[in-house]
């Protein structure tokens, strides 16, 4: 318990920062560019934490709650979520609930914060992400319902315990589960603000969600938006981890293979990046009602 | 005395619950006869309420505590009607509610009535709003059909003469037809249960209601329509809701929370209790209800994202959340039918706390609502704003019960849709095919119905109180006085209490479900939630974690440079630049919704358009597709119908003399046929 916490903590904080310099530099890469250093966000981080903030008139303490509960959610939730072999802290029946609803506290606040600040553009991404999550919701629900289909477990814990020992393709279920996989990856992209749904980048009305919601944070309050969306990331892509990867070795093996997984996650984001253009605002509710109907097909697998 | 009022000396909670009766009638006439005493009248109205609540609240904690459930006779007579009340554990797990917020209702009324502008409608409302606590009060504790009927029937019109409050509004006059049209065709439906039981038992008392046992299959069915249509209506279940949108937003404040909290879940307890003696009854049947349940919750809360006026709005939250309810029950009967008892049990234990958890947030809604209202003097959405500045505590109440309905942890909502959701997931994993895959359909309309709670409060919450003010409206408004801030307050906190101790909550289920599905597993032991103390304890720390870091971050840092907004390149915003509640909901509406559901747009320019643009009247209006397209349509046939067979009555003598010719003459022919 002491030991999964610690863990947790450790990969949390230490290493969703990297992430975003892992996709960065996969970018630069493919485009035969130098790119910023893979460090570059605990950089960002650390200039952003020691700033004043300039903060609008117009704001409440909305605007400052956003922040803090975007980084304090991904933290709670993450001690629902087992990373790898490392069993989550927190477990009971029916946590993948909780999970979901977690993270939807986290999304309730940063709407709000952005609707506080009066800003026409800011209100677009709060319409948008609050729109488009309304589909994301659905798609997770799915992929959660067919991991316990699939374990007979509730928690997320023994979900992921029953799929990952042994070799998710080889496995009865394993069809479904790739399937659930490639959702995941999806709702991961989405979820995180990755092209072609998005693009933390650029301000860009045409196709901006996440990023417009927080053009008005600065200083530390910005920089705690960036390290919960980091760890967000990470959260998003060990779902995906627990299920392609097997963790049968010993611990240290085991926390290898994980970081490597991960980290081949951000490349593969990264080439996703850079292999596509953003799509179509319209298309983006297209595409989540795409995910859903592909996640409930993979559960159909499983009951005939 | 003993003989007369049998038990009355022994069991102080009988006597404490007809003692609050008593002292809601005082506060229905006493303001009366007080009325040209000044404000006495007033004060005798709100403490007769407040009274009456806290008293039969006490007496409701010792029932719901594991105490003995109570009967007492009102009157003792020869014939064939012995009306008498019951105090029983379903009974009390309902007259919770209602007291609560007949309290809290009663408070806020205190100073949301202008006393001073209009003594008799203040007096004239006192007489009604006890005269409603005391008829719920009575609906569900009545133990035999005539008290239930009489009481039914004086809770529908209280609550209709207190929606049609503002006698010169068009609208709550309209509003007011709709809503009496309705109650009483639920009525009638009612009346045929208890007339098909009376032919069977010859009693009206609810004990002899077990005769009920040795319906046929298809009669039972036809009851258990009966009772989902009569009860259905006065619930707001989906598609017979149409009068509650248009009555909650007509109706003063307090008074829709009162009618959104509590009752239409009276209308949920009479068709729990007379469900329970139906006999069993095909799974088919728990599946039309859980469709029905599942149908309006999402057909409710994509109708909230439309409207205007945030009232509106609210209520057309409660047909989502009666939706939830209902789909919770249905549920129920699915499942246990099915064989499915964990599944069962958590459903229904769901769907009860449900009952709790929505009176608790929606009242809460609805007062702050009210005191917005009060105000800025507009309940339409696009022109307020920004009122978190000038109202703080109004802001951080409606956010906490803006948060509780979108089932966020750790308050109150997130617990029963956990519980639905795990008898969804229990159901659907011990069930196989076809069954288990309608389990994870079900499951998933619900997250999308979840999804889109978030949508809609965010909405009213952001357009209402963050950003700049759009209008005037929103400029001047003030903070609510303490008893309406106290009124928001109580409900906010039960909100958080049931969220951080769900388990001492759940411990109020035991008695209703043991009424309800006795022999069934008990929720809390088939599903180890670990929502104990050590649940309970961490979440408190998060919460005073999070509180603290921000205070403190609010304060170290309260130098930063305080500027505007920046304006993407504009010398400044201007709150018109800002989105409306109807740019807000566009996206939904356009990309998820279902054409029929979509609002009426009209745009009228004014003038010439010369070098700039003209000035535009722009309306948003969202009809109600179901009474647009069914309901009018429908009543407007039988009209003409109506109308077609009113030739007959032509007015005159002769024809009438000829009328009871013909009748003769037929009735004759027909005894010589028989014959």
């Amino acid at each position: 318990m002491m030991e999964s916490l610690a863990i947790h903590l450790l990969l949390l904080f230490g290493l969703s920062p990297l992430l975003s310099g892992i996709i960065a530099k996969t970018k630069a890469l493919i485009a035969g560019r130098q790119g910023p250093p893979v460090t570059q966000l605990y950089l960002d981080l650390w200039k952003l934490f020691r700033k004043d903030m300039v903060i609008s008139r117009t704001t409440t303490w909305i605007f400052r709650a956003g922040p803090v509960v975007g980084f304090t959610v991904p933290v709670l939730a993450a001690m629902l979520v087992p990373f790898g072999a490392t069993a989550a802290p927190l477990s009971f029946p029916g946590d993948p609930i909780l999970f979901i609803y977690l993270l939807a506290v986290a999304r309730f606040f940063t709407i709000l914060a952005a609707l506080d600040t009066g800003s026409s553009f800011e209100h677009m991404g709060a319409a948008r992400e609050a729109t488009f999550s309304v589909l994301v919701e659905p798609t997770v629900f799915v992929a959660f319902i067919v991991l316990i289909r699939v374990s007979g477990a509730f928690s997320l814990n023994n979900m992921f315990g029953a799929v990952t020992t042994g070799w998710l393709l080889f496995s009865p279920a394993g069809f479904s589960l790739a399937i659930i996989a490639c959702c995941l990856f999806i709702v991961l992209l989405v979820e995180n603000c990755r092209i072609p749904f998005d693009d933390p980048n650029t301000h860009l009305e045409l196709t901006m969600i996440h990023e417009v919601m927080i053009l008005d944070h600065s200083g530390s309050d910005y920089g705690l938006i960036l390290y919960g969306a980091a760890m967000k990331l990470l959260l998003s892509g060990t779902l995906i981890l627990n299920l392609l990867l097997p963790f049968q070795g010993p611990l240290i093996l085991d926390m290898l293979i994980f970081c490597g997984g991960i980290a081949a996650l951000a490349v593969l984001v990264g080439l996703v990046e850079s292999a596509m253009a953003r799509l179509r605002l319209l298309r983006l509710p297209q595409l989540l009602i795409g995910t859903t109907l592909l996640s409930f097909f993979a559960l159909i697998l499983l009951l005939r | 005395m003993t003989e007369i009022f049998p038990g009355m000396i022994a069991i102080p909670v009988m006597k404490l619950f007809l003692g609050a009766l008593i002292v809601f009638l005082g506060g229905a006439l006493l303001p009366i006869a007080f009325c040209l005493a000044g404000k006495a009248s007033h004060l005798l109205g709100t403490s007769c309420a407040m009274l009456g609540a806290v008293a039969g609240m006490i007496a409701a904690i010792i029932v719901l505590s594991g105490g003995p459930a109570e009967r007492f006779q009102l009157l003792q007579t020869d014939c064939v009607i012995n009306p008498s009340i019951a105090l029983d554990g379903l009974a009390v797990f309902f007259l919770m509610p209602v007291f609560l917020l007949v309290f809290c209702s009663a408070l806020y009324a205190f100073q949301s009535l202008d006393f001073e502008k209009s003594r008799f409608v203040t007096v004239r409302h006192w007489f009604l709003f006890n005269l409603l606590a005391l008829s719920m009060a009575l609906v569900v504790t009545a133990a035999d059909s005539f008290v239930f009927l009489v009481a039914w029937e004086l809770m529908s019109l209280s609550s209709f003469f207190l929606v049609v409050f503002d006698l010169d509004s068009e609208q709550a006059r309209r509003a007011g037809w709709i809503y009496l049209s309705a109650t009483h065709l639920g009525t009638a439906f009612i009346f045929g249960f208890f007339l098909v039981e009376y032919n069977l038992a010859g009693t009206f008392d609810f004990a002899s209601f077990t005769v009920l046992g040795v319906l046929s299959t298809s009669g039972a069915i036809t009851i258990f329509f009966c009772l989902l249509i009569g009860f259905g209506t006065k619930a707001g279940m989906f598609p017979l809701h149409c009068w509650l949108p248009e009555a909650h937003t007509a109706a003063p404040s307090h008074i829709s929370a009162l009618m959104s909290g509590v009752m239409i879940k009276c209308a949920l307890y009479g068709f729990l209790r007379f469900f329970t003696f139906l006999p069993v009854l095909p799974p088919w049947c728990g599946l039309v209800v859980a469709g029905i349940g599942i149908t309006g919750s999402l057909y409710g809360i994509a109708m909230a994202i439309q409207q205007t006026d945030f009232k509106k709005s609210l209520a057309y939250s409660t047909i989502e959340n009666v939706g939830i309810i209902m789909f919770g029950l249905g549920l129920w009967l699915y499942c246990g039918a099915s064989g499915q008892r964990v599944g069962a049990s958590l459903a229904l234990a769901g769907a009860l706390l449900h009952v709790w958890n929505h009176a608790l947030f929606k009242g809460l809604l609805f007062l702050g609502a009210g005191s917005v209202y009060h105000a800025s003097g507009t309940r339409i959405i696009s022109r307020l704003g920004g009122l978190l500045r000038p109202m703080p505590f109004t802001g951080g109440l409606m956010l906490t019960g803006a948060a509780a309905i979108s089932a966020l942890p750790p308050l109150n909502g997130f617990i029963s849709e956990l519980l639905i959701y795990l008898g969804l997931f229990q159901a659907g994993l011990s069930s196989s095919g076809g069954q288990a895959f309608l389990y994870m359909v079900f499951a998933v309309l619900l997250a999308l119905t979840g999804g889109l709670v978030l949508l809609a409060m965010t909405r009213i919450v952001g357009m209402v109180f963050c950003g700049e003010p759009r209008s005037d409206s929103g400029a001047i408004a003030h903070e609510a006085g303490w008893p309406m801030l106290a009124a928001m307050l109580i409900p906010a906190l039960l909100c958080l209490a049931i969220g951080v101790f769900p388990l001492a909550a759940m411990g109020f289920l035991a008695q209703p479900l043991m009424i309800l599905a006795p022999g069934s597993p008990n929720p809390a032991a088939v599903m180890p939630l670990p929502f104990g103390p050590a649940w309970s304890l961490g979440v408190l720390s998060a919460i005073v974690a999070v509180a603290g870091i921000l205070a403190l971050r609010y304060k170290v840092r309260r130098k930063p440079r305080n500027i505007g907004t920046w304006a993407c390149g504009f010398w400044k915003t201007v709150p018109k630049m800002a989105y409306t509640a109807g740019g807000y909901a566009q996206l939904a509406q356009e990309g998820i919704y279902c054409a029929c559901l979509k609002p009426v747009y009209t745009m009228n320019i004014i003038g010439r358009r010369l070098l700039f643009a003209a000035p535009m009247i722009f309306t948003l209006d969202s009809p109600d597709p179901v009474l647009q397209s069914w309901l009018t349509p429908l009543f407007r046939g039988c009209g003409d119908i109506a109308h077609f067979f009113r030739r007959l009555q032509a007015g005159r003598l002769n024809v009438y003399i000829f009328y009871m010719f013909l009748t003769t003459v037929l009735l004759l022919g027909w005894s010589f046929l028989l014959n």
